[in-house]
């Protein structure tokens, strides 16, 4: 530095201004020493100013501790002390001392503790920075935090209850039928999966079974299901064929102007006297497996088109007899389509469980379930939904 | 569940010895024992862990429900007891933990032969003729001060730990976990902690029992202490020169004394 001219002269202004008593006392920060035990020793002139104590109401009279609300002083008992002896410093600490009129002034403390050559502390040095708005920032935040977390609850409840209203949640009794349900929505179950099936009686002896999987998911997949459902069951009752229901489900989705559509397989059940007779139509969905005794499982029906997306498309149906022992499963393809890494489940993963398997349908049902999570280490890609029809 | 693991617990000293279990109390974890547990390696069989929550502890094991009294804790170290086979216990648990000892003698009075109680206190909040040193309002006002330290709470610390020349390994484990714990857990066992209330416990103990108390302890005050000694028959009570809450840091060797007479070591 050269020259005498006026940043010159303001810099040694300034570096005589700041000597080291000024430097402590003035300082743009609370600064105080305490000994060991907590009792305050010396304090500068901006803490004095911040609270209204005078320094001979502090000095050798009080200790730090009992400049805090009595939050803090429980905290720095439990928390403050013992990591300044285990530590030698504690950082960043949130506290209220209360001044000398009661207000409450927020401060963040730094403090570290100073040890004598044999390692016995000797004295705090504690710097208190002002944290007013801060810390009215921070309440903002965690009252954000703890909304946020009401809302996410409330939001979780409601997708539950609604998934609850969608699939029954043990198919009912059908007489002359063992009939099992499982559904294992995608993740951990927070969002409205879009599987479902239903389980109702149309006349005597004379049951649908439907499962599907709506397009997408969330609250407007839940709108279509609770459709879907509602449809097929007031049209089954006016058509005893799978194939004519389908259609008119196909008419009501695409005039209720959704852009979802579903795949399902339709399952009308009749008893007869040698078993149940058993017609089926599939839209866009994978196809049920037909298990007999002693015999590798069997895909039975045809694929269709989907359902909602195209007016007007000709379906087939599907007519078997299951006699005694025998099964049909049905599925959706978060079975097959259930992920590891680049590997897939597939056709033949659900082949391994179903093939050999005679039990009652619920024993089925939760195999398969229980093999494709495990399969995907118990966090499902898609949702899950498998439903076993058993003759007894 | 496998409790040595899910408490994080530790082992010092001949296996012959007599146990001695440490139990640290509402803030820290064991490592609130660093400078007294060793002093007693040389005679007893040394067991320090964690509680659930804190420290080293197996924090996926922290259910709401079992921990929403000290019985929950207390069921933790009779189950530490029984994995280690430890009989004829020395339970010595700082603050809180006085009295979760206390529950677990109460259970199974035959395991343990000594209790020693470090500021202990069966209630914080006065009642009518009791003195517990906290009005309700205070006690609101601490939960409260937890949720506003919140963001302390969670950073990750890197402390400088104080060096211990004997036991330099001890130094070296301390780096990550010493005081941190999820804040969730340190709020709800805040509050088990300071709204429990064990004062008619204390008249069923019949564990020799020894009371610490510290000088000006402002969680635990004299008055407290006093309570603690008349109500167990035949304790003993002492009263330390050491100030604040926890002697076994701020006065290790005064409080390893007056242990170490209590059990005749």
């Amino acid at each position: 530095m050269t020259g005498a001219g006026p940043a010159q002269e303001a810099f040694q202004e300034a570096l005589l201004e700041d000597d080291p008593e000024l430097l402590y006392d003035r300082a743009p920060c609370g600064y105080l020493s305490t000994a060991p035990d907590g009792t305050i020793v010396k304090v500068n002139q901006t803490f004095l100013s911040w609270t209204g104590f005078r320094r001979e109401g502090l000095v050798g009279r009080r200790t730090f501790a009992q400049l805090l609300s009595v939050g803090g002083r429980i905290y720095h008992e439990t928390h403050y002390a013992p990591m300044l002896r285990m530590q030698g410093s504690a950082r960043e600490l949130a506290l209220d001392v209360v001044t000398a009129d009661g207000r409450r002034l927020p401060v963040l403390v730094n403090a570290v503790l100073e040890r004598d050559p044999h390692g016995e502390p000797r004295v705090v040095r504690v710097a208190l920075f002002d944290a007013t708005d801060r810390r009215e920032y921070e309440r903002e935040l965690l009252r954000e935090k703890h909304r946020a977390e009401q809302s996410e609850a409330r939001a979780r409840a409601l997708a539950q209850t609604l998934q609850q209203t969608l699939i029954p949640p043990t198919p009912p009794h059908v007489p002359g039928l063992d009939v099992a349900g499982v559904y294992r929505p995608a993740g951990t179950g927070e969002e409205v999966g879009g599987d479902f099936y239903d389980v109702f009686q149309v006349a005597e002896d004379d049951w649908v079974v439907i499962l599907g999987d709506i397009c997408g998911k969330g609250v407007e997949a839940a709108v279509v299901t609770a459709l879907v459902r509602y449809t097929v069951r007031a049209v089954s009752v006016q058509t005893p064929d799978p194939v004519e229901a389908l259609s008119r489900l196909n008419e009501v989705l695409i005039a209720q102007g959704t852009d979802r559509f579903c795949t399902v397989v339709l399952l009308r059940l009749r008893r007869t006297d040698r078993g149940w007779n058993a017609t089926l139509s599939v839209g866009g969905h994978p196809l049920p497996l037909h298990l007999k005794q002693g015999q590798p499982a069997e895909v039975v029906g045809e694929p269709g088109p989907l359902v909602g997306a195209f007016p007007g498309v000709a379906r087939t149906e599907t007519d078997l007899l299951l006699s005694s022992g025998e099964m049909l499963l049905l599925y959706t393809d978060g079975v097959t389509e259930g992920r590891r890494g680049r590997e897939m489940y597939g056709e033949h993963g659900l082949l391994r469980v179903v093939n050999g398997h005679a039990g009652p349908a619920a024993e089925l049902a939760d195999a398969v379930l229980h093999d494709v999570l495990e399969y995907q280490e118990h966090l499902a890609r898609d949702d899950i939904a498998v439903v076993v029809v058993r003759v007894p | 569940m496998d409790p040595l693991a899910r408490n994080n617990v530790r082992l010092f000293g001949g296996v012959d010895g007599q146990p001695m279990l440490f139990s640290h109390g509402f803030g820290c974890d064991q490592h609130m024992w660093r400078f007294v547990a060793p002093e007693f390696e040389d005679r007893f069989r040394v067991a320090l862990f964690d509680h659930v929550g804190a420290g080293g502890s197996d924090q996926s094991a922290y259910d709401v429900a079992k921990y929403s009294s000290l019985d929950g804790y207390a069921t933790d170290v009779l189950e530490i007891c029984e994995a280690l086979d430890l009989r004829d216990v020395i339970f010595v648990g700082h603050s809180v933990s006085s009295m979760i000892g206390m529950l677990a003698a109460l259970r199974e009075p035959d395991r343990f032969a000594k209790l020693v109680m470090v500021g202990p206190s069966p209630r914080y909040i006065d009642d009518d003729g009791y003195v517990g040193g906290f009005s309700e309002a205070d006690i609101t006002e601490l939960l409260e001060s937890l949720d506003s330290n919140y963001l302390g709470w969670s950073t990750a610390m890197a402390p400088v730990i104080m060096g211990n020349t004997e036991r330099p390994e001890l130094g070296q484990e301390l780096t990550e976990s010493f005081c941190r714990a999820d804040p969730a857990i340190a709020k709800r066992f805040a509050e088990v902690t300071f709204l429990s209330d064990n004062r008619d416990d204390l008249a069923r103990v019949r564990v020799p029992t020894l009371v610490l108390q510290c000088s000006k302890d402002v969680i635990a005050p004299d008055s407290v202490g006093e309570f603690v000694h008349q109500r167990i028959a035949g304790s003993r009570l002492v009263t330390l020169t050491a100030t604040g809450h926890c002697p076994n840091l701020s006065a290790p060797d005064e409080t390893t004394a007056v242990i170490r007479q209590f059990v005749g070591a």
